[in-house]
């Protein structure tokens, strides 16, 4: 007998990392640390602002915004390879 | 004591004997004066908190929140408010509450009925409530407190389904087990995990795709376990009342050649012919399947093989085969066993002896597959209204 059910905080245990089909790729030499893809983030898992983004991966849904919104296009999505 | 009510009433009086900390209802035909009368054992402090909500959705919803807080519930529907229902009826069991439901079985619209078949709660099967089928209001009045001593033990809902009119509203005298013994039967209901604010838990919030099917999983593998439980709770019932109940109940079925299924109070008319032909020799018995979730497939298998055996639906799939004659022939699968299909009686059509007695001489002959229709004949009637326009494709 299991009943679903979860104690305050326990959603982080979500990976939510497994949904994404593309994962961004970040070009460190061409970032100019704006912090303008760490704020557009609907995740809030792309480090700390005004750094060279560390993405969280266990987190990070796919989503391209940050891709989208980088002003030097130094983000890429790439393909999530997956049997 | 005995009583001599109708039947809605009377549950009412066996519900108050059970001893339910909260309940929410939503009246609606067929089990009005049930709401009634547990609104009545509110009013006298009985039952310490009735919510009157605004809709049957709201009702289960409600007792979602109550069970999940500790305490004992009990609602009463039918009809078109078990369809309202639907949604919170699979949270219910997902979440593991033992809610108690008692359904008063009516047909669904369109078009509008309030009238008895049994296709409100057949459609509501694969929700993961436990489903008590009763044959008369006796069956009825003593299958409440086994609701609550089985929900309570494997944390799962239960629909006690109660044919609309012909046994809500049918008076006859009923045995209601008094409080102190129901008490004695009933032990207190402790909820494992009850919401709690110096402990927080939410119940039933989320589950990735990674947990979801564990979830149900489980739920399956506990409705297995929940029928040894009926079982336990029908012995233990038939030591306090001397009434003995089964999952399925046959009757005249030993040495029986021929033999109907079914649920409800159909069963009872069936008994009455199956005396009957009896008595003219022929070799008839019949099947009463009280439990209809959890699916007593073992049983069943055992105890139709190799007879003749007609399966009558009160309710029926649109598009496809009654739904307890497909998992009967499913039960029976390579046993070489004739299995017939009759459906209908949809509507407050009920099923008269001679009806019964047709479906067992064609018994006789092999399988078929055919509506129960009220043959104008055999009653007097006349349709003349209601009949619809036909409209040419």
């Amino acid at each position: 007998m299991i009943i679903p059910h979860a104690k305050p905080g326990s959603s982080t245990s979500n990976l939510t990392g497994e949904w994404k089909a593309f994962m961004p790729v970040v070009n460190g030499d061409k970032c100019i640390k704006c912090g303008i893809c760490q704020n557009f983030c609907p995740e809030g898992i792309m480090g700390v602002v005004k750094k060279i983004p560390e993405i969280d991966y266990e987190y990070c849904k796919g989503c391209s915004v940050c891709a989208n919104e980088c002003p030097v296009k130094c983000i890429v999505m790439e393909r999530v390879e997956d049997d | 004591m005995i009583k001599t009510k109708s039947g809605a009433k009377v549950l009412g009086d066996m519900v108050a004997n059970c001893k339910p900390q909260v309940v929410a209802c939503y009246p609606i035909t067929p089990t009005t004066s049930l709401t009634e009368s547990l609104n009545q054992y509110y009013a006298d402090g009985k039952i310490p908190e009735y919510i009157t909500v605004e809709a049957e959705f709201s009702a289960l919803s409600a007792l979602i929140g109550a069970s999940a807080a500790g305490a004992r519930t009990f609602t009463t529907t039918g009809g078109q408010g078990v369809l309202y229902m639907h949604e919170p009826i699979f949270a219910t069991a997902g979440m593991r509450l033992p809610v108690v439901m008692l359904i008063g079985n009516r047909a669904v619209s369109a078009p509008l009925n309030i009238w008895n078949d049994e296709q409100d709660t057949i459609s509501q099967r694969d929700s993961g409530w436990i489903q008590i089928y009763c044959k008369n209001n006796q069956e009825a009045v003593d299958a409440i407190p086994q609701a609550f001593y089985v929900a309570e033990k494997i944390l799962l809902p239960v629909m006690v389904c109660v044919d609309g009119f012909l046994l809500t509203h049918a008076v006859e005298q009923v045995d209601v087990v008094d409080e102190k013994k129901v008490q004695a039967f009933l032990p207190p209901y402790k909820h494992p995990l009850k919401l709690d604010s110096e402990n927080p838990v939410s119940v039933g919030v989320y589950a990735n795709p990674t947990h979801y099917q564990m979830f149900r999983e489980d739920l399956m593998e506990d409705m297995k376990v929940a029928k040894d439980l009926l079982v336990e709770a029908a012995e233990k019932w038939g030591k306090v009342s001397g009434r003995h109940y089964g999952l399925i109940e046959g009757y005249k079925l030993d040495d029986a050649e021929r033999v109907l299924v079914g649920l409800g109070s159909a069963m009872d008319n069936v008994y009455l012919v199956v005396d009957e032909l009896r008595e003219k020799g022929e070799k008839v018995g019949a099947l009463h399947i009280r439990v209809y979730r959890p699916f007593p497939r073992e049983e069943i298998k055992q105890a139709l093989k190799g007879k003749k055996v007609g399966i009558i639906d009160r309710a029926i799939s649109i598009g496809a085969q009654a739904p307890l004659y497909l998992e009967t022939l499913e039960a029976l699968n390579g046993t070489s066993t004739d299995v017939s299909s009759f459906y209908g009686s949809l509507g407050g059509r009920g099923i008269k002896r001679i009806h019964i007695r047709d479906m067992f001489e064609k018994l006789k002959k092999g399988p078929v597959k055919e509506w129960i229709t009220v043959n104008p004949e055999f009653t007097g009637l006349k349709v003349n209204v209601g009949k619809g326009k036909e409209v040419k494709k």
